[in-house]
């Protein structure tokens, strides 16, 4: 049976015995039952404490990530829970931390790093790409790596230079890399729980300007999913959701870009153009099953991503669509990314970032005259 | 599986430490201050390196006497027995053996690149026979004979070298890392298996090798540093071979020599000549013992000279002159070895004959498997890019498999 994706917190099924023993497992972050208010922030932290609970070879470390808590308050507790031992500082030297993780990881551990911000995971760049992402390929699967390396990642936070940059092409091209991308606080928990289970290295990337993005979550209807999931072996890993249906065209966007795109896909609706929004989930594995049943359906797309257009994830996305769908394409598939510069100063984002007009103007291209 | 071991037990983290003096008696020990008391020094002396590097058998492999030998109080080290050397010397014998079959392979073709570590064999046998079964070896490159000595098979470990696959051994189940090639890497892998292993109260002990060059590496630095305040159980091991491919040490540091480098990570460091087995299997035996008694990490430095080019693609009369090597020829770990053990009536001509014999046997095992024909399998290249392959690798694999049955119908069709 495949696994139920939603991205909004309304199919939370009911509260059962197992959620019952999983709430009660997860005692230290012990909430009462049923939707409540919750952040992408607490959705993480909540999925890194109940997985730190499930197994004791889940280990936390990074910069700051101790008593401070994380610089965005993600690993908050988990000193305190699960003492210093399970979650800890390091030395800043981010490719000490990623090295040291796939040592660790060789000999029985799992390890969620954390990386303070997406530029600051350059240093490590070289144990990513020639050992995280190579060792299982070069061993022929003898030594597993099941590591996440969370990476908090692009801008909109008015952030300086170096705290805002969207890096997930540089791990998205490198073949033996998973790299997900929650944009909803119920994925946020559902994904980083499927993360940490996966026995390949996942590149997580949290989008940071949605950290205190807040939604109606049962956080122990979460816990039930992720159990059922495993004992049945499903999940929603590497699966790409409809965040909104709609007819007309296809809005295809991740991470800190979805909500701009159901943004526009609520004022085109007002206009009377119904878009179907994709959110992609996982950029690694990619789901070009899910993607191209929308744009088959609408026959017009637009692909939007705040990094960088050229060389990107959003150009994959173009090429790999077109080649699937081209017989179903009216118009020439359209994307709306940041402008190939580096990521600007705070107060000329605004120029930068694709927004909700950005986008509605790339739909009106979509040859809708012919 | 539990976790108890605390790694801030014997080492706070720094926001743990009383501010003020420790009060004696109860206060946690760091490793140097527990040296401190063990060895009856300073911190300074327990840190630094001995003033000469340590040395037990000379060049023309007559025992030193009994005060050059690494007495200085701190850094006494014990001679071994006859046993181990004589395991050593065997060890030797077979290493140098491979060191000359291998590039013999390289030049007939049957291998792709042999980086041979012709003259480092002591600093290579000493790696493998100063760890216990349950410790971890992270070698590189130039490591193969370590890996050998290690137990690793022969064949297996060439499979890098010989270009069918990227590696041919199981890491875990010989724990031996991968022959890592971007330098320093690897230190890194051992700092994280040292790490899990004490959260896991185990008394794993990891020996992490480089080379000279090796340690202007920013990842050189990192595990150090990471080792230290971890209070890992790391032994590092450079062999400082004087060459990084053509630069000489002195374009790499400046430092009063590698050893001196621990100093600056709060660890203990120690030069050792690389080419006196005795006295590496004493300095390096030591490290591993005072590293599993929870002394934290250690650098040992053993001095060597590579004697041939960096690898066969290499032309080192380019940059080094036909003298310097003639120097260390008269250096030669195996030939002082030999002088030493016959001197102490270990070695006679029916042993020589019988070590001959297993070094010949593993030249022998080393030619034959090289030389058989390895059929490679086109389609392991998806199979092991993740646990499962991906919707996109299958696609891939199913086009590659397509094109190799047409490949194959349109042969047979030509040979009809
Ligand atoms: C990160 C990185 N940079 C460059 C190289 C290319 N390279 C391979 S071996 C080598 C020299 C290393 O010298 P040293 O550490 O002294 O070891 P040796 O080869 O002498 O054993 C270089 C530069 C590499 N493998 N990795
Ligand atoms: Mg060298």
């Amino acid at each position: 049976m495949s696994p139920t994706i939603t991205t909004s917190s309304e199919a939370n099924g009911n509260v059962s015995a197992a959620t019952a023993r999983a709430a009660a497992t997860a005692a230290a972050t012990a909430e009462q039952s049923g939707p409540r208010t919750v952040t992408l922030a607490k959705a993480l932290n909540t999925a890194m404490a109940d997985a730190m609970h499930a197994d004791p070879s889940v280990l936390v470390f990074g910069e700051d990530v101790g008593m401070l808590g994380g610089v965005f308050r993600i690993t908050d507790g988990l000193t305190k829970t699960f003492g210093k031992n399970r979650c800890f500082d390091t030395p800043l030297a981010e490719s000490g931390i990623v090295g040291m993780a796939v040592g660790m990881a060789m000999n029985g551990m799992r390890p969620v790093i954390e990386m303070q911000f997406d530029a600051f995971a350059y240093p490590a760049f070289e144990q990513i790409v020639s050992h995280v992402a190579k060792m299982h390929n070069r061993t022929k699967g003898t030594v597993k790596l099941p590591m996440v390396i969370r990476v908090p990642y692009a801008g909109g936070i008015g952030g300086v230079e170096h705290h805002c940059d969207s890096s997930e092409a540089y791990y998205a091209h490198t073949a033996g890399l998973k790299v997900f991308t929650p944009a909803t606080v119920a994925d946020g928990y559902r994904m980083l729980r499927e993360a940490i289970d996966s026995d390949d290295p996942v590149m997580f990337m949290e989008p940071k300007k949605l950290y205190w993005s807040k939604d109606q979550v049962d956080l122990d209807a979460l816990r039930t999913e992720h159990t059922e999931n495993t004992e049945r072996g499903t999940s929603s890993e590497g699966r790409a959701a409809v965040a909104r249906p709609g007819t007309d065209a296809t809005l295809i966007a991740y991470g800190p870009s979805v909500p701009t795109a159901l943004a526009a896909a609520a004022a085109a609706a007002e206009e009377g153009r119904s878009l179907e929004v994709i959110d992609v989930r996982s950029i690694v594995p990619f789901d070009d099953e899910t993607v191209c049943a929308s744009v088959r359906k609408t026959g017009r797309a637009v692909v939007i991503a705040e990094a960088h257009g050229f060389a990107s994830v959003s150009s994959e996305i173009v090429a790999r669509v077109q080649e699937r769908c081209f017989h179903h394409l009216a118009a020439p598939i359209l994307r709306v990314t940041g402008f190939d510069v580096p990521y600007p100063a705070p107060k000329l984002e605004h120029y930068y970032l694709p927004g909700v007009d950005r986008i509605l103007d790339a739909v009106d291209d979509l040859q809708w005259e012919d | 599986m539990t976790i108890s071991a605390d790694h801030t037990a014997q080492h706070p983290a720094p926001e743990d430490r009383t501010p003020g003096p420790a009060a004696p008696g109860n206060a946690p020990e760091d490793a140097a201050s527990e040296a401190v008391r063990k060895f009856g020094i300073t911190v300074e002396d327990y840190m630094l390196p001995a003033r000469h590097q340590i040395q037990m058998v000379g060049p023309d492999g007559t025992l030193n006497p009994h005060t050059e030998q690494g007495t200085q109080p701190g850094h006494e080290y014990a001679l071994p027995g006859d046993g181990e050397l004589m395991a050593a010397y065997e060890q030797l014998v077979v290493g140098r053996r491979v060191n000359d079959q291998n590039s013999a392979l390289v030049r007939q073709g049957r291998m792709a690149v042999y980086p041979s570590s012709h003259g480092q064999e002591a600093c290579q046998v000493a790696a493998a026979l100063c760890l216990s079964d349950g410790d971890w070896m992270f070698p590189t490159y130039r490591d193969s004979v370590a890996v050998m000595a290690r137990g690793v098979d022969p064949v297996q470990t060439m499979t890098l070298f010989r270009g069918d696959w990227h590696g041919g051994y199981d890491p875990s189940k010989h724990k031996v890392g991968i022959q890592c090639t971007p330098l320093t890497t690897q230190l890194l892998h051992g700092v994280g298996v040292a790490h899990a292993a004490k959260l896991r109260g185990e008394d794993t002990v990891v020996l992490a090798m480089c080379g000279d060059g090796a340690t202007s590496e920013g990842d050189f630095h990192e595990a150090l540093n990471f080792a230290a305040v971890f209070h890992l159980p790391v032994v590092f091991f450079v062999q400082n071979n004087q060459y990084a491919i053509s630069v000489p040490l002195a374009h790499q540091s400046v430092a009063p020599s590698l050893a001196h480098k621990a100093v600056g990570y709060g660890m203990a460091g120690e030069r050792v000549d690389g080419n006196d087995i005795v006295a590496l299997l004493a300095v390096l035996g030591r490290a591993v013992r005072l590293a599993r008694e929870g002394s934290g990490p250690l650098l040992v430095e053993a001095h060597t000279y590579r004697m041939q080019a960096h690898t066969n693609a290499d032309d080192a009369t380019r940059y080094r002159q036909d003298s310097e090597v003639a120097q260390w020829v008269a250096k030669d770990p195996l030939s002082r070895m030999k002088t030493y053990l016959t001197d102490c009536g270990l070695l006679d001509d029916d042993r020589a004959a019988g070590i001959a014999e297993k070094a010949e046997a593993v030249a022998t095992q080393l030619r034959e498997g090289l030389s058989e024909e390895v059929p490679v399998e086109p389609q392991d290249l998806f199979k092991y890019v993740f646990s499962t392959p991906t919707p996109q690798l299958k696609e891939q694999s199913a086009m590659l498999a397509d094109e190799l049955a047409r490949d194959a119908a349109s042969k047979t069709e030509a040979a009809k």
